[in-house]
């Protein structure tokens, strides 16, 4: 089984950018996960009130899901950005 | 659980994973023809990768596993998806990018970046092999679960057949899971589970679900004579034996010379006895189902409601629902559960089913398996955080998952197609909660095995689609056996045979090593596979996954983001982090199970080790990195 990249891709100037970013936006999610996990073992009760006619631990669930699409899509944005500005720098 | 065969199910399966498998060849040659492999990947459209991303991620422990989870313990089982699509992301922001600036693209790579050491080798190819291990234990135990339903044939064919499946297909051609192939796989598993949960909303709830051939099982309820908290007499049955088992009275009736179990129901000073379903061993250690050879079929699929609320008033039925209103009137109902009670009757083996009655309430809540609210210990607590954590951490670890990051034109789409994965995978997701909660209760669910909730499901709903949806998984199982086979196969064959031992084999020699250990690991799996048997494939991959956060994690974080770590303190941190997870996992209760003891005799409470192992690791990789600074230093100078 092959286990190399397909391509290479070559000297990316925004690289230490969006790792940084990367690591803000690891965070930014850890929180969110950990406050579903905190709610849980530290006040088990918040779980069952209402939230858009749901339990709060479907609302929060599927939310986890969908912010990682939405973060995965702010993330998408703003690192072709850095990529756009950087390394077109560079070429000029 | 006693199942009929269906020719036509046998047909549309064996299509499929012959297509499949002939698909796999194709590819496989097209691209050793090819000028260069790497050079195809770059003609692959984001989108086709997206989807393949899709296929190649969600193996048999998302669509069985957790769907069966759902339908069994509610809630909790959702977990897993949430976790399962959180470490995806994790594994993107925290390790794609920094991982890629390294210029390095696999987690050996990556850790011998810096050093070149042979002791890392060793200790990454030891952690390959475990958690590659532990990885096909969940798959083989999935193909063992699908034949059953679908060829009619015993759990252990499906794993031997597997098993044989896969090493005939590494040992004489070898495979290169091709993109197409996820494609197609991620694809009709998505488009299906969405037909599916269409099926299910259309479909609605009923107090007593019949979908097609599935009639709805009628449980027995007769009075009972009690004294003294004994049995004494049911009408036209004569009482053989009663005991308590967790609190809960269970008595042998027999009529007809049949005997069948019931346990013991009390309402508003009245007693009861209902039927349970029943799996016993008579004198010969023949198995009995409900008190009859399995030939009889008397042994049935269950789950139902017992109350269904629509608008504040309680119905029999509701009609085709929309998403939410279903969530709604499963939370406001009360859910039929059975739930597994094991005992001895005169020294041989019983395993009864009993009809827990769950408020929809707490089967929409976490707690039925992962007990944290009301009444929950310490233990269970941490056992809570301990898989979130390994969910979380997981995926970010597993040696093959970022590989697709880089299997496309430009960075630009990678990122489209990891974006389009993201929205795949997080579909997908939600649907699990959808067929899972519809096989609970609609009747279809085995208690023998939880993991074949969704396709069962869907067998009631109709032939076809079962058989494709069962084909898809099965096809699933084949690629991710045969990449794991293969990568434990090079763990030992490369890595340990070639760099670790500098043999410094000829090329015949290392396919020959490869293909011997991709034999021996094979026949390893097979085992596992049928010695795991009736275990939820997702709970299973939770372990393969608190393993692999625990070993691979804390060293590659630690080698990205500090500058001060060594070689010493990536071994130490590997060895550490496989030893405790895998201390804790074979001392859990669940294994204490397995072993045949009482689970409550564990010498601990943890099912999930990652809180503890992890922790481990990473303060050794810290302790050691501190302690061999020096060491490290000079054998740096020298080397220059």
């Amino acid at each position: 089984m092959h286990h190399g990249p397909t391509v290479e891709l070559g000297v990316d100037l925004a690289s230490k950018k969006k790792a940084r970013l990367g690591v803000w936006f690891f965070f930014l999610y850890f929180i969110f996960y950990a406050g579903f996990v905190a709610i849980g073992v530290f006040n088990y009760e918040l779980l069952s009130i209402k939230v858009f006619g749901q339990n709060l631990a479907i609302v929060y669930g599927i939310g986890l899901i969908v912010f990682a699409v939405v973060l995965g899509i702010i993330y998408n944005a703003i690192c072709t950005r850095y990529e756009n500005q950087l390394n077109k720098e560079e070429k000029a | 659980m006693i199942y009929g065969v269906s020719y036509i199910a046998i047909v549309f399966f064996l299509l499929f994973v012959t297509f499949v498998i002939g698909l796999s060849f194709y590819f496989a040659r097209k691209t050793k023809s090819a000028s260069s492999y790497y050079a195809a990947g770059g003609q692959i459209h984001w989108a086709v990768n997206g989807v393949a991303f899709a296929g190649d991620y969600l193996s048999a422990a998302s669509f069985l596993g957790i769907c069966g989870m759902i339908a069994m313990v509610g809630f909790d089982g959702f977990l897993y998806s949430i976790g399962f699509l959180a470490g995806w992301i994790v594994a993107l922001f925290l390790v794609a990018e920094p991982m890629k600036r390294l210029g390095k693209y696999t987690f050996t790579d990556a850790l011998n970046s810096k050093f070149n050491n042979r002791g890392i080798t060793l200790a990454a190819a030891i952690s390959t092999l475990v958690i590659s291990i532990f990885y096909l234990i969940p798959q083989m135990v999935g193909a063992g679960d699908l034949v059953t339903p679908l060829l009619g044939l015993p759990h252990w064919v499906g794993v031997v057949l597997v098993g044989i499946i896969v090493i005939f297909i590494v040992a004489t051609a070898g495979m290169t899971s091709t993109t197409y192939v996820q494609f197609i796989k991620g694809g009709l598993l998505i488009v299906f589970s969405t037909i599916l949960s269409i099926y299910i909303f259309n479909n609605g709830l009923n107090l007593k679900p019949s979908i097609g051939d599935m009639k709805f099982k009628e449980y027995m309820l007769f009075d009972a004579q009690v004294e003294n908290g004994k049995v004494i007499a049911v009408d036209g049955y004569e009482v053989k034996d009663q005991q308590a088992v967790k609190g809960i009275e269970v008595v042998k009736l027999e009529k007809e010379g049949i005997a069948r179990w019931f346990n013991v129901v009390e309402k508003e000073g009245a007693y009861k006895v209902s039927e349970m379903l029943s799996i016993a061993e008579d004198e010969k250690g023949d198995l009995l189902y409900n008190g009859e050879f399995k030939e009889n079929g008397k042994f049935y699929q269950v789950g139902h409601m017992s109350k269904i609320v629509v608008d504040g008033k309680e119905v029999e039925k509701t009609g085709p629902v929309g998403p939410f209103e279903f969530l709604s009137a499963i939370e406001n109902g009360e859910i039929v559960r059975l739930t597994e009670l094991k005992f001895k009757d005169n020294g041989k083996k019983v395993a009864a089913y009993y009809q827990n009655y769950t408020s929809g309430k707490d089967f929409m809540l976490p707690g039925l398996k992962y007990k944290i609210g009301k009444g929950s210990t310490l233990w269970d607590k941490i056992d809570f955080i301990s898989l979130m954590l390994a969910l979380f951490l997981g995926t970010a670890a597993l040696p093959h998952i970022l590989i697709r990051y880089y299997t496309v034109p430009s960075q630009r789409d990678a990122r489209k197609s990891t974006i389009l994965a993201i929205a795949a995978i997080g579909t997908f997701y939600i649907l699990t909660l959808f067929m899972g909660l519809g096989a609970a209760v609609n009747g279809v669910f085995d208690v023998e095995s939880s993991n074949m909730s969704a396709p069962l499901l869907a067998k009631a709903f109709g032939v076809g689609i079962f058989s494709i949806i069962s084909a898809v998984a099965f096809s699933t199982i084949l690629g991710t056996v045969a990449g794991l086979i293969i990568a434990s196969s090079g763990a030992i064959a490369h890595d340990l045979y070639d760099n670790y031992m500098q043999r410094n084999p000829s090329d015949e020699q290392k396919v020959k090593a490869g293909k011997i250990a991709a034999f021996a690991v094979g026949i390893l799996a097979i085992g596992l596979g049928i010695s795991f048997k009736g275990m939820n494939v997702s709970f299973l991959v939770g372990w393969a996954f608190a393993v692999a956060a625990s070993a691979n994690l804390p060293a590659i974080l630690f080698i990205l983001f500090w500058s001060k770590t060594t070689a010493k303190g990536i071994i130490a941190s590997i060895i550490a982090g496989i030893v405790s997870a895998l201390a804790i996992i074979l001392t859990s209760p669940t294994m204490w199970d397995r072993y045949g003891l009482d689970s409550a005799d564990a010498i601990h409470r943890l099912e999930n080790p990652a809180i503890i192992s992890f922790t481990i690791s990473v303060i050794v990789i810290y302790v050691v990195s501190l302690a061999t600074q020096k060491e490290q230093l000079a054998t740096e100078t020298v080397e220059v």
